[in-house]
């Protein structure tokens, strides 16, 4: 971590003591309609791990999933469980490579395991909830997911907090097979005082495809996160982050490609609406590892609705040989007078059409996700547009 | 009388020079009133003043709408009573045509029309002017504009950087304007759409910022096309 201001005390927080595993018949109705903020609902669908603080409170695999092969269980279960799985634990990322990768190391039990089983196309999607209830609590919560050879499968996972101080880490390890897809949804909706370390590594084998699109409603008072994935022949990525940020918080985002194969295609694009004394850091790597055909685009954009908001754009672009095409645009500005003077004069007050305007921005990358994601995405997109 | 302006003088925002000054003109109900004039003459500003666009600064005169002085009222306000404006170059906004068709209906509680009649179809899907050629951005600018069933039409040079493909479905919507009863105020700068319209009440020619001529349209047109704008700046032989 190069900024200093996103320093954490990482002690001062409860990690608990043991897993717990306290499972409910009913999700509390309160907790529900919160998660549904953060795209998550519980009723609907055929896969559901919810966990709130340390605890897995509900998992739903329903006998028509479960015999076709997927496993949705946590990840301390799936360890004991699954020699196999094993060989996936800190693959994609390494343990030694920050403080909050250590701490999650130390903590190793709760988060979710994920198992798609190879030529598997799943249609509906799997939806993961990881909640905070409780003050000053440490969540720091190892996801594992593993998408076989040929599979495809759309994963939703909603982070949210009611309690005003926390700190959520979360480590993620996609695995996507030969020819598989993986689609990761993430959206984020947190309090004013939580700490939020997302550490997310992708392994994307022989033409396989990631889609990553993330939402942050609401970061709490810090923020980190540069998932990065690691493309083989013919494998494709597209890293999305939409994020708007207020009050004073901190955040710092992003994504990161390395193009290890030939016939690799990546993007990385993050949107940035920024309000109040908050300042936002967007970043974009793209690397190739050695001279290979790959070609690759990164955008940064950044709209400031506040004179005290701050906003950088730091692209990167790291070509090895001659075969590579990587390109990069970076933007920060203001809502343009004229825009809002042409939506006034066809009937908007100003305040919608400021509105109207920050909803278009935030829209990027939606077309790139399942039909039956997108409205759920797009009620989060609509709320962040309208509360400015 | 729908709509009036008297002694109209206009400024633009940080200029000293008024554009507009003194500008008469009345418009009743289903009337259809054609402005034209060389460039720069304000048949532009005196649009955009009426629907109150914040950097035309009026110094004196009043615009009254359907009885009531709206000289200080807010461009949504404006639009709200009934005005609705098809801007000449409308700016690119990063938002979903098709999303902004739905806002507009519901603000003014219309019906949506059906895309291939106004022939944006294709467009809908896309951000609002983004790549538009010169036809598709009028005429989606049209469709938005009668989708507000607005009272007073203010239609700035509709016809102008068109195809002819265009200019037919354009004229098809003003046609659809003057059905529906609003009373319109078209600007064009050298009168191709006039062409496609059967009825219009008058026309007028706008010099140096005054209209120095009002009559019967195809009178005008012929002064206009036989003897060019120079006509009217001498005052007329």
């Amino acid at each position: 971590m190069d900024n200093k201001e996103l320093k954490v005390d990482f002690s001062r927080y409860d990690y608990g003591e043991k897993e717990a595993i306290e499972e409910v018949e009913e999700i509390p109705s309160e907790y529900k309609e919160k998660a549904k903020e953060v795209g998550i609902e519980v009723d609907k669908g055929g896969g559901v791990y919810f966990q709130i603080d340390h605890n897995i409170i509900y998992q739903k695999l329903i006998e028509r999933l479960r015999k076709k092969g997927i496993i949705i269980m946590s990840i301390g279960e799936a360890l004991r469980r699954f020699a196999w799985a094993k060989k996936y634990y800190w693959r994609a990322l390494s343990s030694r490579s920050d403080k909050v990768s250590k701490i999650a190391e130390g903590y190793r039990r709760n988060g979710y395991f994920i198992y798609v089983p190879p030529r598997l196309k799943l249609d509906e999607p799997i939806q993961t909830c990881l909640f905070i209830a409780k003050q000053n609590i440490a969540q720091p919560v190892h996801n594992l997911v593993i998408v076989g050879d040929g599979a495809e499968a759309t994963l939703i996972t909603g982070c949210t907090a009611i309690t005003e101080e926390a700190l959520h880490i979360g480590v993620s390890e996609f695995y996507i097979g030969n020819n598989a897809k993986l689609t990761f949804i993430m959206i984020h909706n947190w309090t004013p005082k939580v700490h939020v370390r997302p550490r997310t590594g992708v392994i994307v084998g022989k033409g396989g495809i990631f889609v990553n699109y993330y939402v942050n409603m609401r970061p709490g008072i810090t923020l980190q996160t540069l998932p990065k994935a690691i493309l083989h022949d013919g494998a494709k990525a597209y890293l999305t982050s939409i994020i708007k940020s207020g009050r004073k918080a901190l955040v710092d985002v992003g994504g990161r490609i390395v193009f290890k194969g030939n016939d690799t295609r990546g993007e990385v694009i993050t949107r940035s609406v920024v309000t109040d004394r908050s300042e936002v850091t967007m970043r974009g790597i793209l690397e190739t590892e050695g001279n290979v055909n790959a070609r690759g685009h990164l955008e940064c954009r950044g709209l400031l609705l506040s004179d005290n908001a701050k906003a950088i754009a730091i692209p990167q672009l790291e070509a090895r040989g001659m075969r590579a095409n990587l390109t990069h645009e970076a933007a920060i500005g203001k809502i343009s007078e004229e825009e809002l003077n042409y939506l006034m004069a066809k009937g908007f007050t100003e305040e919608e059409a400021v509105s109207i305007i920050v909803r278009g921005f935030l829209e990027a990358g939606v077309e790139l996700l399942p039909e039956n994601v997108r409205e759920g995405v797009r009620l989060a997109l609509d709320s962040m547009a309208k509360s400015l | 009388m729908v709509f009036k302006v008297e002694d109209l003088w206009v400024k633009v925002q940080g200029h000293d020079k008024y554009i507009l000054k003194g500008v008469d003109l009345s418009i009743g109900k289903g009337e259809v009133h054609v402005l034209m004039g060389p460039n720069g003459s304000g048949k532009s500003t005196l649009l955009k003043t009426i629907i109150g666009m914040p950097q035309y600064k009026i110094a004196r005169g009043t615009i009254l709408f359907m009885g009531k002085e709206i000289n200080n009222l807010q461009p949504y306000e404006r639009a709200k009573m009934g005005i609705g404006i098809a801007f000449q170059s409308p700016p690119r906004i990063r938002v979903k045509t098709e999303y902004l068709i739905k806002l507009i209906t519901t603000k003014f509680r219309t019906r949506l029309l059906p895309y291939e009649e106004y022939g944006i179809s294709h467009l809908v899907s896309r951000d609002l002017y983004n790549g538009f050629s010169g036809g598709e951005m009028k005429r989606t600018e049209m469709y938005l504009t009668i989708l507000q069933r607005p009272k007073l039409a203010l239609l700035d040079e509709p016809d102008s950087g068109v195809d002819v493909d265009s200019l037919a479905l354009i004229a098809k919507g003003i046609e659809q304007l003057m059905e529906e009863g609003a009373s319109i105020l078209l600007v064009t700068h050298l009168g191709y759409i006039l062409k496609y319209l059967d009825v219009v009440t008058e026309l007028h020619v706008m010099i140096n910022g005054k209209i120095v001529y009002s009559g019967e349209p195809e009178k005008a047109l012929d002064l206009i096309l036989t003897h060019g704008y120079s006509y009217f700046v001498k005052g007329g032989d």
